[in-house]
């Protein structure tokens, strides 16, 4: 076990190694001075030259990539060049943010998509199958952004339930947050929640042809009950997957969403960071995030590990 | 909090039927979120749209009519020479953490802009500063290296901001200015807060509190505007929606100029467009009301050179260079191509730009000119157009107030080199006759007009849209700015 602990870690640490190279090497190409941009059209050369100066731009390449991993390793994220802040404060502000959007949509998705699917399996081939499987693609299909135009054209401007968009910040207290993440959050909920529901249901029907069912409905389970007990519990596995999946998929690429909303959130910190040529925060936010996935999948080879013995004497 | 809590109880008031309680709130809505707040260390203009008039003042100030008027200096005398001016303070200005502002501060402000490290995106404004002398707390002497009549109006601009030694370095995030309204939070990505400064030297604003709110989307703008989430959007991003608003009663559309000169840049020092019939075919071939109407929506007004319509001195040049595909073919065939001729064309990220491009691109085809489109984000039209001149032509705004002085800067992107024009424009330097300048800048427009330094495409109109209940915003922009202090709510 401990052989191959250490063999996952060292693969851990190569690739943020690799990873790091690559995100540095490719921002650091995208043509762009970050001092030029902020200076603007009437800037005197010697004017940039100073803000390059004062933003620690000069230097070479290998220079500032070690001083950027190393400052990494020590916790520190480097400072914004644009804002002027640590990126350490940047990203948290963000988080909370995104974050909590993220489970917002996670579990309106959840809570929608599973008795959805069940219900779908468990009338296969019915009218509620057909209707379900129909609203599902429909739902996969539809653009969010127009999804979410569309919510803040009804619940914001015509019933003036909701907000139109922003994020009134946390010392606000919760309703008014709560209120302003519902349309954004329905609105990244609905496509996963189709996935997710077309999953479930694939899954669970997938199961219901298993021995084990017959076995249990031969021993006179009620249908429903052979599946709320037998069935569901397994059919679940392949939607945890999915569910792991989509995290980190909203946790950074709620972008568009985002953008209708008006959220700060990660997504929109990265773009703007890309637009303003604001390179620290990219470097450091993208490898953040590259961190978090590989460390996630870590933390999974472990779990597997540890539930299958089989797995740890391979390699 | 006590702020808060009456604006609060306004609204209550509001909603429960009683009228007499104004509301003395707003929400400002902006495209771009500043970058810092830092007026002396950017050249975003978000920063001076959220912090000009408000926060920071400077000697003098730009009015809404584009006229200056004294600010922090009460008044001011020039020597005989044109080459001294002595500003006399205004007595009794604090700062937003209760310092005195005085002309210590004054110094240290125009020393630091002008330094060697200086990273003022407009540093050329102090370039003709020689000494800085403080004669008493509430007089400064300046002495120039020569005579410039738009002194005054230089130190108008929201990069001559006069800032505190003990403050300056934080700016970025904490402005301390000795304007009316002071900061108070920013949710980066989402707001700036400011309150009312009661300490305020001058007349106390109608506004309690502002809150500018960053809404990057034009889509998520329009729903913003029509939920009432925001109040007034002064520089606003759909002008497609702009009909909607002028036929609600609820909101006013306003329309007026700004300080962009909108070009079609061409690049002077090329092969080709460095003869001046290929230059003048181009401007024969644009038609500049299409480019008007089809990219920004039937507003804007046509120009014929580079000066902003609204000045006195400007000269209305645009039919020297009317829309002649005929006379553009003819030019094109003097000049060797005839059969034919391909030009990059670079566009940068603003409608203007990248609407306009594709109109323009087409009105080029039909006199023979082929253009390969290129669009590119800011920082690379920077790296590639703006100091690479890597290109044939681009299409981009010239916001600055008053700057047909670039056209005297060889080196200048566009890279216009005519020793006439430079020496005309230190001539008008050194002209204080009101009448002499006139006569002056109207030879300078002609001259770049007859030159056909670029195209010369329209002047950018400012649209925005406030609640009808609202009076007191800008209607032209002479400097990127909202200025609050004489906006107030009529009910």
């Amino acid at each position: 076990m401990l052989r191959f602990f250490l063999s996952r870690l060292l693969s851990l640490v190569l690739s943020l190694a690799v990873a790091s190279l690559v995100i540095f090497t490719v921002i650091e190409v995208i043509p762009g001075d970050p001092a030029a941009f902020m200076l603007g059209l009437n800037a005197e050369p010697e004017a940039v030259a100073a803000l390059r100066a004062e933003l620690g731009l000069q230097g070479g390449y290998i220079d500032r990539y070690l001083g950027w991993i190393g400052g990494l390793l020590a916790g520190d994220f480097g400072t914004s060049y644009t804002y002027r802040v640590p990126v350490a404060e940047l990203v948290a502000a963000r988080l909370w943010v995104s974050l909590p959007l993220t489970l917002y949509a996670l579990a309106l998705s959840t809570l929608i998509a599973i008795p959805v699917g069940v219900v779908a399996a468990a009338r296969r081939g019915g009218a509620a199958d057909y209707g379900i499987m129909g609203a599902t693609q429909l739902g996969i299909a539809v653009p969010n952004f127009w999804f979410a135009m569309l919510l803040v054209l009804v619940f914001a401007i015509k019933l003036a339930w909701f907000p139109s968009g922003g994020f009134p910040g946390w010392d606000q207290g919760l309703w008014p947050n709560l209120k302003a993440l519902t349309l954004p959050a329905i609105a990244l909920a609905l496509p996963q929640a189709s996935i997710l529901a077309r999953v479930m249901r694939s899954s669970l029907l997938e199961t219901l042809g298993q021995d084990y069912i017959r076995t249990a409905r031969a021993k006179g389970l009620s249908r429903q009950a052979a599946v709320l007990k037998h069935a569901l519990r397994n059919a679940l596995i392949p939607v945890m997957t999915i569910l792991g999946l989509q995290f980190s998929f909203l946790l950074a690429g709620a972008i568009i969403i985002e953008n209708v909303f008006f959220l700060p959130g990660l997504g929109r910190l990265i773009f703007q960071g890309i637009t303003q040529r604001d390179l620290i925060v990219v470097e450091s936010v993208v490898m953040l995030l590259v961190f978090a996935v590989i460390l996630v999948t870590f933390l999974v080879d472990l779990a597997y590990a540890a539930v299958d013995p089989r797995l740890r004497r391979a390699r | 909090m006590f702020a808060r809590l009456t604006t609060t109880a306004a609204v209550l008031a509001l909603s429960a039927g009683a009228a007499f309680a104004q509301q003395t709130d707003i929400t400002i809505g902006m495209q771009l979120e500043p970058p810092n707040l830092d007026p002396t260390g950017g050249a975003a203009a978000a920063i001076d749209e959220v912090v000009y008039a408000n926060v920071f003042e400077g000697l003098t100030r730009y009015n809404a009519d584009g006229s200056i008027s004294p600010a922090l200096a009460e008044t001011w005398d020039v020597s005989e020479d044109g080459l001294t001016y002595t500003f006399h303070l205004r007595d009794g200005v604090t700062f937003h953490d209760g310092t005195t502002m005085d002309a210590e501060d004054v110094k240290f402000s125009l020393d630091r802009a002008r330094a060697e490290d200086s990273t003022n995106a407009q540093k050329a404004l102090f370039a003709g500063i020689d000494t800085v002398e403080v004669v008493d707390p509430l007089t400064v002497e300046v002495t120039l290296s020569a005579p410039n009549s738009a002194f005054p109006t230089n130190m108008a601009w929201g990069d001559a901001v006069i800032v505190a030694p003990e403050t300056a370095a934080d700016a970025a995030t904490n402005p301390v200015g000795t304007g009316p309204f002071m900061f108070d939070e920013w949710v980066k990505g989402d707001r700036v807060e400011l309150v009312a400064y009661s300490d305020y030297w001058g007349e106390a604003p109608a506004l309690d509190s502002a809150t500018f709110k960053f809404i990057s989307d034009p889509t998520a703008a329009f729903a913003a505007m029509m939920a009432g989430d925001i109040d007034a959007f002064p520089v606003y991003p759909a002008p497609e929606t702009l009909a909607q608003f002028e036929a609600d009663p609820r909101f006013e559309v306003i329309v007026g100029s700004t300080e962009g000169e909108t070009i079609l840049a061409m690049n002077n020092a090329d092969e080709v467009l460095s003869d001046v019939r290929v230059r003048e075919a181009i401007a024969h071939a644009i038609d500049r009301q299409e480019i008007i109407d089809g990219a920004m929506f039937g507003y804007g007004t046509p120009i014929g050179t580079h000066f902003a319509p609204h000045y006195p001195f400007y000269v209305d040049l645009t039919d020297q260079s009317d829309h002649d595909p005929e006379e553009a073919r003819a030019l094109l065939d003097e000049a060797g191509h005839g059969d034919g001729l391909t030009l990059s064309l670079k566009l940068p990220p603003p409608t203007y730009a990248r609407r306009g491009g594709e109109i323009i691109a087409a009105q080029l085809r039909e006199v023979g000119i082929d253009t390969e489109i290129e669009n590119l984000e800011w920082a690379q039209w920077l790296e590639q157009v703006f100091r690479g001149k890597d290109f044939d032509l681009t299409i981009v705004s010239h916001t600055e107030p008053m700057d047909i002085n670039i056209y005297a800067r060889p080196d200048y992107y566009f890279q216009y080199d005519n020793p006439e024009f430079q020496a005309l424009m230190d001539e008008i330097a050194l002209a204080t006759d009101e009448e002499e300048r006139a006569a002056l800048f109207e030879q300078a427009q002609r001259m770049i007009a007859d030159d056909y330094v670029n195209g010369f495409l329209f002047q950018l109109a400012r649209t925005g849209v406030a609640n009808a209940n609202i009076e007191g915003l800008w209607e032209n922009a002479p400097t990127q700015a909202n200025d609050l202090t004489g906006v107030r709510w009529t009910q």
